[in-house]
């Protein structure tokens, strides 16, 4: 009955299995399936990841060594710029609305997203901006080149790449407001009976703070962008002081909208982190329901934060003080997370596959990268440490062992669900431990160069901080090929991986491992398991 | 909550989505050309990219409606668009809030950081009286302006939105009530009313510009004025374009009593649009 109903369609003449009748790019334009929209986003986030990367390593070449060898100080403006624009929203948060797509409804027991049109069109929207943006290096003036923050007036200076990013960014920005439109609904309205909110898995209470986080920050981003364009082409004056306006402004709106963002990157990261650590701690998730409250205590505390970034630019004292005691209060719930997963793994009998690896390399980086949040949140010693390479050491060691570390543990432990396949666990091991080596060998130096007073987004520097960067550079390059080794897994998974089991690993206990086979079948859930009565799954 | 029956539709693949990401890179790349004068192709690629968008449009709503005149739609599927309606009303919420959050900025805090202390020696005897040209633009006369009062036009407008929230409610009364005239002329009397509504917003601009040298280019104020005035014109406009299709639909006797949300998003809509020109009144005409 159910299939019927879903094939039932007016005019349906022949897609009784979609993805059997089409050929595979009208598949590709076409398709409505959760599962492949998930991967659609996981392939083209792995792209992005390798374009922003090599942007990153050209950066790290042209810092090897003092002077300027490789690019124009110009190009690699431009390059710090579109690193971060396509790394922020070309690749983690489409990988992470990747695996939104392919892991709600299965762990919810939907048959699917609640608005499976709309969710094609957010990945397609994707495309138009990212050439967009991608192009942007090959017109006159070259990309934008005042930072991913395109403060002005540098940005209402810059030429029409400017204008490229700005459009780009617009429809990224309606690509990620319809799919997490479309993510809050599928939660709160296709639960399977029994699933109540607090029975769902972390994965989907962090994808649901985050999709309201969305909604509510990336319209202001589009206010100000369309601000700046106005300023740039129609004569407004908002960031002009000449007119009345300020610049500072739109640091303020910008970071309405960049602070929430940065909870964005990171919450379906804890998310992930949360499911993978009590599987291979073979206990469960220890303070489940506190970690549903620090997740979204984290979420409202990340709208009054954001003068944190902008401690420099002349706020009156109160406001740094403000600022500065509300940063230090999002430690509060941060910590809670941290103690809840240390103590799910205390005294758990704990294995160290690939996953688990990256699992407890992010418990171990990312706390020190919010250790040294709270170093940059004290405003004396911001005023000291602000656009400076300790900052760049900050956000990296958030976002790299962060949100792109629960990314890989991600993938390697859904890899087998989705593929009915395992990667290869040696390699696995490899490209855990190379990565952690050459990350911290690329950026644990900057915060000495960082406190050493050496500027972020300078083609060029003084002599004295010469031996670091050169270090950090070897450590990057290592870095972005042992990258490679992941992608040699995955496609060496998929085509030869041993078979996988479906319960792979023997306490995961969300639907998709108790109640589905791998590999999953193309349709799941089309009549919803009734869970009522059954124990709680997380 | 959570009552999955197994009748919910999923839509089968669908062209729409990509047929609306070809609009918009044509749209998105005309849009840049067309910004920096680089003509005729800005405004060639914005065409096609627009005609494509309209294309889509109907195609893709087309879709959506025969799906629901055919009765695909069940109680869950009807949650699921009510959930999405107001998570999307949020999110323009919090576009107006973007520029309603300059006009406040400016307001209190760079417009009198412009007269203080700090700033008197580069712009001296700067007097930072709300509305402003600014420091730097008030020093040539040929951009002197006044500001639009708030108790012609817009006070009149106000008015007409506020009947149209009546109108409006009238029609969905009307709706459940099964009165099929009350619904149908209650939508004429509602758009009529956001059209007039349009109508003087059209002619107090004209007016801004040629008697009162109110332009876009007025420093902040006039920056602010017109992208919060003409973002809400434009919301207005979009809705009284959805109202359109809702009153063809009502005519071709679409909607039952029990089952009509797609009068209601839109309607829901109009209330939205209704209430950011109450903010609108307040902050942007009255409290000058």
């Amino acid at each position: 009955m159910a299939s019927a109903t879903i094939h039932d369609h007016a005019n349906d003449h022949s897609h009784d299995h979609a993805h059997h009748g089409p050929g595979p790019w009208t598949r590709i334009f076409t398709t409505t399936n959760h599962k492949d929209i998930g991967s659609m986003y996981l392939w083209f986030s792995l792209l992005m990841f390798f374009v922003g990367g090599a942007m990153a390593l050209l950066i790290r070449a042209e810092l090897f060594t003092p002077g300027l060898q490789v690019v124009q100080p110009e190009v690699f403006n431009s390059l710090t710029t579109v690193h971060a624009l396509v790394m922020i929203f070309g690749a983690v948060m489409p990988a992470f609305v990747g695996f939104a797509n392919w892991l709600i409804p299965l762990q919810i027991g939907a048959a699917d997203m609640a608005f499976p049109r709309m969710n094609n069109w957010s990945f397609w929207l994707m495309i138009p901006a990212t050439v967009l943006l991608m192009a942007s290096f090959f017109v006159p003036g070259g990309a934008a080149a005042s930072g991913w923050t395109l403060y002005p007036p540098l940005s209402t200076q810059g030429g029409i790449g400017v204008d490229m990013t700005i459009i780009a960014i617009h429809i990224l920005g309606a690509s990620s407001i319809m799919g997490s439109i479309n993510i809050i609904t599928t939660i709160l309205n296709m639960r399977a009976p029994g699933m109540t909110l607090m029975r769902m898995p972390m994965f989907v209470w962090t994808w649901l703070i985050t999709a309201y986080l969305i909604i509510a920050v990336m319209p202001v981003l589009a206010g100000c962008i369309t601000m700046l364009l106005t300023d740039r082409h129609f004569g407004t004056a908002f960031f002009n002081a000449a007119g009345g306006g300020d610049p500072t402004m739109f640091m303020h709106i910008f970071w309405f909208f960049g602070h929430p963002e940065v909870y964005i990157l990171i919450l379906p990261a804890f998310g992930i982190m949360s499911q993978i650590i009590p599987t291979f701690s073979r206990k469960p998730l220890f303070g489940y329901a506190s970690m549903v409250y620090a997740t979204a205590s984290i979420a409202i505390l990340s709208f009054i934060v954001w003068g944190h970034h902008m401690f420099t630019v002349g706020m009156p004292a109160a406001g740094q003080l403000f600022f500065m005691y509300a940063t230090m209060l999002i430690a509060v719930p941060t910590g809670v997370k941290i103690f809840n997963w240390i103590a799910t793994m205390w005294r758990g009998s704990i294995t160290f596959e690939t996953p688990m690896l990256f699992a407890i390399g992010f418990l171990c980086m990312f706390t020190l990268g919010g250790f040294s949040g709270l170093v940059l949140s004290i405003v004396p010693v911001d005023i000291t440490l602000h656009n400076t390479y300790y900052v760049v050491a900050h956000f990296h060691y958030v976002l790299f062992p962060g949100a792109i570390w629960a990314l890989m543990a991600g993938v390697y432990f859904w890899l087998p669900k989705w593929t009915g396949r395992m990667y290869n666990e040696t390699l696995g091991k490899w490209h855990f431990w190379l990565s952690a080596i050459s990350f911290n060998v690329t950026f644990f130096p900057q915060h000495f160069l960082g406190l050493a007073g050496m500027p972020r987004r300078i083609p060029d520097y003084a002599l004295q901080f010469a031996e670091w960067n050169m270090i950090s550079t070897i450590g990057a390059f290592a870095l972005g090929f042992s990258q490679l080794l992941f992608v040699y897994n995955v496609f060496s998974c998929i085509r030869s991986g041993e078979k996988a089991k479906e319960r792979q690993w023997d306490s995961a206990d969300s639907l998709e491992w108790t109640h589905l086979p791998s590999p999953v079948p193309y349709h799941t859930f089309e009549m919803p398991p009734d869970l009522r009565g059954a124990k709680a799954v997380h | 909550m959570s009552a999955t029956t197994g009748g919910y539709y999923f839509a089968p693949p669908s062209k729409w989505p990509v047929v609306g990401s070809t609009a918009l890179m044509f749209l998105g790349a005309g849009t840049v050309l067309w910004m920096n004068q680089i003509q005729p192709y800005g405004a060639a690629l914005q065409l096609i990219g627009f005609a494509v968008l309209i294309y889509m449009l109907f195609g893709w709503f087309g879709n959506v409606i025969s799906e629901s005149e055919s009765g695909l739609y069940n109680k869950q599927v009807d949650a699921s668009y009510r959930w999405s309606m107001g998570w999307f009303i949020f999110s323009e919420v919090m576009f107006f809030a973007a520029f309603f959050g300059a006009l406040y900025y400016a307001r209190v805090f760079s417009v009198p950081w412009l007269a203080d202390l700090d700033n008197a020696f580069l712009w001296e005897g700067y007097a930072a009286k709300w509305p402003t040209l600014g420091p730097y633009f008030q020093q040539d006369p040929a951009l002197a302006f006044q500001s639009m009062g708030a108790w012609g036009i817009p006070a009149l407008n106000t008015a007409l939105l506020l009947a149209s929230g009546v109108t409006i409610t009238y029609a969905h009364h009307a709706l459940i009530d099964n009165n099929r005239n009350g619904l149908i002329w209650g939508l004429v009397a509602t758009i009529g009313l956001g059209a007039v509504f349009l109508g003087f917003q059209i002619y107090e601009y004209v007016h801004a510009y040629s008697d009162l040298n109110l332009k876009l280019s007025s420093g902040v104020f006039g920056s602010t004025f017109y992208l919060l005035t003409g973002f809400h014109g434009f919301h207005v406009t979009l809705g009284a374009i959805m109202l359109t299709v809702i009153l063809f639909r009502c005519i071709k006797g679409h909607f039952k009593p029990d089952r009509h949300f797609g009068f209601e998003a839109v309607a829901w809509y109009w209330h939205f649009v209704d209430v950011v020109w109450l903010g609108l009144f307040i902050f942007v005409y009255v409290l000058v």
